[in-house]
């Protein structure tokens, strides 16, 4: 006899005596013994291919089992393990974003540069420059004689360059018809969840300075 | 007589366990949710300039993880149980 089978005989011979335990219902009264059992435990419906009980077969046999509402339990067990693997994705994603805001931290505060003058700037003009670094796109603006404006060349939902009309006012996103008010850079319509990031300009004779970055979340 | 404390634990039927694991998703499944808003939301603020929510919002998120954690723990003990 095999140990697996021993097991099994000797387990099915411990039953606990009491009125209420699990295998003795419907034994003590006059009641037939079958009347409160179940009329059939759903675990008896799986029989393995060698017939040995489940515990005693390999894990690739419990993982895909062969009857339909075990398989079912196993797939949203294991949905459930997915679930919980996405769950430690966005806690690490979190955290991540900590780390970065840190090194934007010790990063400092951006570096003055000069931008442009003046007098290459006509009244109703755009110039595109970078600032701080090199690769971020920006635009700076002259409405009229006396007013200067500088925001980021990258749109606040997935970073298409801005387009400046200055006559109807508004910077527009091609991608997905977003809008940024011109004088203020506040998104008005379309996707953009943000205002543009609003450069702050030093203006020293001819010349124009960018000093700083301003980003905003409203 | 056996005394209750060595009395074997009657372990769930795998329709139990079905109803168990159903539930056990509804509250993995909002937590997730929830989770996925607490990314969107810190990484536009963190993108806008704004710091002060990013640490609260990962402590909330490790919570979250910490309850489908014990969830998950719970579905481990609940297969042991039935050996």
């Amino acid at each position: 006899m095999s140990d697996w089978q021993e097991q099994d005989d000797q387990s099915s011979a411990l039953v606990d005596a009491r009125v209420d335990s699990p295998q003795r219902e419907g034994l003590t009264g006059t009641t037939p013994a079958d009347a409160y059992a179940p009329a059939r435990d759903p675990e008896l419906i799986t029989r393995p291919p060698d017939g040995r009980p489940l515990h005693y077969q390999p894990q690739w046999r419990k993982d895909f089992p062969i009857d339909w509402p075990q398989d079912h339990y196993i797939a949203r067990r294991d949905f459930a393990k997915f679930l919980c693997l996405t769950s430690l994705a966005f806690t690490v994603g979190q955290f991540w974003i900590g780390v970065q805001n840190i090194w934007r931290r010790r990063r400092g505060a951006p570096p003055v540069a000069k931008i442009g003058s003046l007098s290459e700037l006509p009244v109703g003009g755009t110039l595109t420059f970078r600032y701080p670094g090199p690769h971020d796109d920006c635009i700076l603006i002259r409405p009229s004689q006396d007013k200067l404006l500088a925001y980021s060349q990258k749109c606040t939902h997935l970073s298409c360059a801005v387009i400046p009309n200055v006559e109807k006012g508004v910077i527009r996103c091609p991608c997905h018809e977003g809008l940024f008010d011109l004088n203020t850079g506040e998104n008005i319509a379309g996707p953009p969840p943000r205002p543009l990031p609003k450069i702050i300009l030093t203006v020293r004779g001819d010349d124009i300075y960018a000093t700083g970055v301003e980003w905003r979340t409203v | 007589m056996n005394s209750p404390s060595i009395r074997p634990r009657r372990p769930f039927t795998r329709e139990q366990r079905t109803t168990v694991i159903y539930g056990m998703l509804a509250f993995i499944l909002i937590l997730v949710i929830l989770q996925l808003w607490l990314f969107t939301a810190t990484m536009n603020a963190y993108l806008g300039g704004d710091e002060a929510v990013i640490w609260p919002a990962a402590v909330a998120s490790l919570l979250c993880l910490g309850l489908n954690a014990g969830l998950l723990r719970y579905l481990y003990h609940i297969e042991r149980v039935r050996r």
